[in-house]
């Protein structure tokens, strides 16, 4: 897949501190992918760069091997963290409002919303004003605004927080289905279970600098620890004997005669070498690797980062 | 810039359906004309018919008191004692005793006894008239002619009128209350809609919607869309009011002023009669002291209808446009940079303060017309369309009025560029509380 956004070495400073420091990265086209990071790294910076809000101060952006310009607003949909509408206006008008200026006809946008209403099962909202929404309402208005045009770039900042899980679910699907389309989806969010499910590829953010990137699959594997979780039945004690010095155990955990042990491989050891050890003393029930969930990678690699620039301060999620 | 105009258009569109906004549009001529309705009704003397018994020992007044039409007199030959005790059962509101002095001379000095109390109107209509046929009793005693003295005792009129730059003579005198209106009324209106667009920026900032729209336009575009929209709103606004004030005043003077016109038709006459007869008008005139009590007011309204409204009207809408474009970009930056009104304080006080100072040399006008203050702050763009117009009615040389038109356009485009810089970062900054240097700094972000 070649890629929709090229980000070449970008800065972007202000007064008082540096927001984005020769960030690199590139999304592929019809690719989710994940910008993660935590409060402050910069991740809003750059979505803004994206979105021709600010301009950087160094580097460059380009957009299908374009340089960014403003021609290119049309095909980018922008669903802010920060989002609202006009309170007092009414459903309908605001939609049709907000979509025309993303360039789209009026006729053309009115037919678009009612397909999307309906699809929703919102029609009856349209005469309504905002502030008769809930909150999830509004989301769901909110939503369709920005994919209303059908960019070819949709980059949504934390799409989901103020969902139902049942909504949650239903703008996931939206998303998959976006990309099954053709669009590229640029997510930047907290909640890394989504981010494993939805992700194609991932850049990690912290204190403005790109600490990790590529694709999950990838980076889950390169963040293999060599830990294994076995559930067998037999002597615990025969076991543990058997793994000799080829392996450290972190967990224990028996229900009757049924264990669960975590251990982590050493000294070179594999996994056929392990089980071919314990196989004579036990009847395994269960054997498994541990990869690494993509919330511990981003802990650990932003608490990294934070030891490396002398931070005490500890990132939890 | 098809955008812009959707942006304009919705920002009219969302005041033209604000039912407060409805409301006021329709109901401030309706305050306006019922205020000065209110005003006037209560200044007009209460007319109570009263019925006035005159006993008059004298025999003076008998054939040259005379009443008016909510004053009717019946004279009588009864004793005061017995006109009293009948009175309480009688038809007259009250008994208008004159009496003779103790040496039997006539004296100036009479007693009114009544029923309820019957007003000053009353009162001072018997008390001059009264007065008059007594002074002129006077006179006759010592033969002088009365009409000798009213002509001898004629007002004298100084016409200040101004000469302008082409040797034209321009009005002055009198409409220092109009200019100053005129300065008030351009205060209140750039503060009245550069508060609309204030509060519009603030509200898409709050709304949290600004985010969403900056990705589609450019937060100038969205900036220079509200100011303009919010102008329509004004003009329209303005021209409603303007046209519904006149429509009611002009049916509600019909009602209330009918007297007025009247008596200003008898002025302009009378007016005529002086200019021509000089000292000896007064034989000719039905009423000197009327002439003169009104001479000031009906002046007043002469300088006014000399007043080319055309033109005051159209430099009021140039200074409007102007000021109002200068403020509203400056109240649009500020409303980009704080969170909620109550944080605005500290940043309106600089806007607020020259409007205050022009307000304050539309009142130095009325005194001194032509001081330094005055002409320098015509010139100013944070002061100039309010002192500019209060000077107009009264006559300013074109290229003053032109250079300080110009001034206020060329720094209009100035604050804009300002506004805009400001404008595009404010409107992105939550949570932090703004102060001058952080906007300074604003103004030099990419």
């Amino acid at each position: 897949m070649p890629p929709i956004l090229q980000i070449n070495n970008v800065t972007k400073r202000y007064s008082s501190h540096t927001a984005l420091n020769d960030v690199s990265l590139s999304v592929n086209e019809q690719s989710v992918f994940g910008l993660l990071g935590p409060n402050g790294a910069g991740k809003t910076s750059l979505i803004r760069i994206i979105n021709q809000i600010t301009g950087p101060d160094m580097g460059e952006v380009l957009f299908k091997n374009e340089k960014l310009s403003p021609k290119h607003i049309e095909q980018i949909g922008y669903l802010p963290e920060e989002r609202g509408l006009y309170k007092k206006m009414p459903v309908g008008e605001q939609a049709l409002y907000l979509a025309q200026l993303k360039g789209l006809k009026k006729a053309e946008a009115k037919k678009r919303l009612l397909y999307w209403f309906e699809k929703f099962d919102m029609q009856n909202w349209w005469k309504k004003r905002v502030d008769e929404l809930s909150k999830g309402m509004q989301q769901k208005v909110q939503f369709i605004v920005t994919i209303l045009h059908e960019p070819q770039l949709l980059i949504l900042d934390e799409p989901f927080s103020g969902f139902d899980p049942i909504n949650a679910q239903l703008i996931k699907n939206e998303i998959l289905e976006l990309r099954k389309k053709g669009a590229t989806i640029i997510f930047s969010t907290h909640n890394m279970g989504s981010v494993e499910e939805l992700c194609d590829n991932i850049a990690l953010l912290n204190k403005s600098e790109k600490i990790l990137d590529g694709s999950v699959k990838e980076i889950r594997k390169t963040f293999r620890t060599n830990t294994y979780n076995i559930v067998f039945k037999g002597n615990v004690l025969g076991f543990t004997n058997a793994l000799w010095t080829g392996a450290e155990i972190i967990e224990k955990h028996s229900d009757e005669d049924v264990h669960t042990i975590t251990v982590k491989l050493l000294n070179g050891v594999n996994s056929t070498q392990m089980l071919q050890a314990v196989l004579p003393v036990c009847e395994i029930i269960s054997f498994s690797e541990i990869i690494p969930s993509m919330n511990d990678i981003f802990i650990r690699k932003v608490n990294e980062g934070n030891q490396a620039l002398g931070t005490k301060s500890s990132y939890t999620e | 810039m098809s955008k812009v105009g959707l942006i304009i258009g919705r920002e009219i569109k969302s005041k033209l359906t604000n039912k407060t906004f409805i409301i006021m549009t329709f109901l401030t001529p309706l305050i306006f004309i019922g205020a000065l309705g209110l005003i006037f009704w209560t200044s007009m003397p209460e007319k109570i018919e009263q019925n006035l018994l005159v006993l008059d020992e004298t025999g003076l007044f008998q054939n040259t008191l005379k009443g008016n039409d909510f004053i009717s007199l019946t004279f009588s030959k009864e004793q005061i004692s017995e006109a009293q005790d009948n009175f309480q059962n009688s038809e007259y509101s009250g008994i208008l005793y004159i009496f003779k002095g103790s040496d039997g001379n006539i004296i100036p000095k009479a007693r009114l006894l009544y029923k309820k109390n019957p007003g000053l109107a009353f009162k001072t209509y018997i008390r001059t008239e009264l007065e008059r046929i007594y002074y002129e009793y006077k006179l006759k005693a010592n033969n002088i002619d009365p009409n000798i003295i009213t002509n001898a005792r004629q007002g004298l009129v100084i016409d200040m009128e101004k000469v302008d730059e082409n040797g034209e003579i321009k009005n002055s005198e009198g409409i220092q209350l109009f200019s100053f209106a005129m300065g008030l009324i351009m205060m209140i209106f750039i503060l009245m809609y550069g508060m609309m667009v204030f509060r519009s920026v603030m509200e898409e900032k709050t709304n949290r919607i600004v985010e969403v729209i900056v990705s589609s336009v450019r937060p100038f575009e969205l900036m220079i869309g509200k100011i303009i929209g919010v102008a329509l709103v004004g003009i329209i606004q303005f021209t409603v009011t303007t046209l519904l004030t006149g429509i009611l005043s002009m049916v509600l003077s019909g009602i209330f002023l009918k007297d007025i016109n009247t008596m200003k038709m008898k002025f302009d006459d009378q007016n005529a009669v002086v200019h021509k007869l000089g000292t000896n008008a007064g034989t000719h005139l039905n009423n000197t002291a009327e002439f003169k009590d009104n001479q000031k007011m009906f002046e007043t309204i002469n300088q006014l209808q000399k007043i080319n409204f055309w033109e005051v009207g159209l430099y009021f809408f140039l200074f409007f446009i102007g000021g109002y474009l200068f403020y509203s970009s400056l109240l649009a930056a500020i409303g980009s940079a704080v969170d909620s009104e109550s944080d605005s304080q500290q940043f309106m006080l600089p806007v607020m303060l020259p409007l205050m100072i022009g307000y304050f040399l539309a009142i130095k006008i009325m005194i001194s017309p032509e001081s330094n203050a005055v002409i320098i702050g015509s010139f100013i763009p944070f002061t100039s369309p309010i002192v500019m117009m209060a000077r107009i009615p009264q006559g300013v040389p074109a290229w003053q009025v032109l250079s300080s038109l110009a001034i206020l356009y060329v720094s209009f485009i100035c604050t804009t560029w300002l506004a805009g810089k400001i404008y595009r970062t404010g409107i992105l900054m939550y949570g932090k509380k703004t102060s001058w240097r952080e906007i300074g700094k604003w103004l030099f972000y990419k």
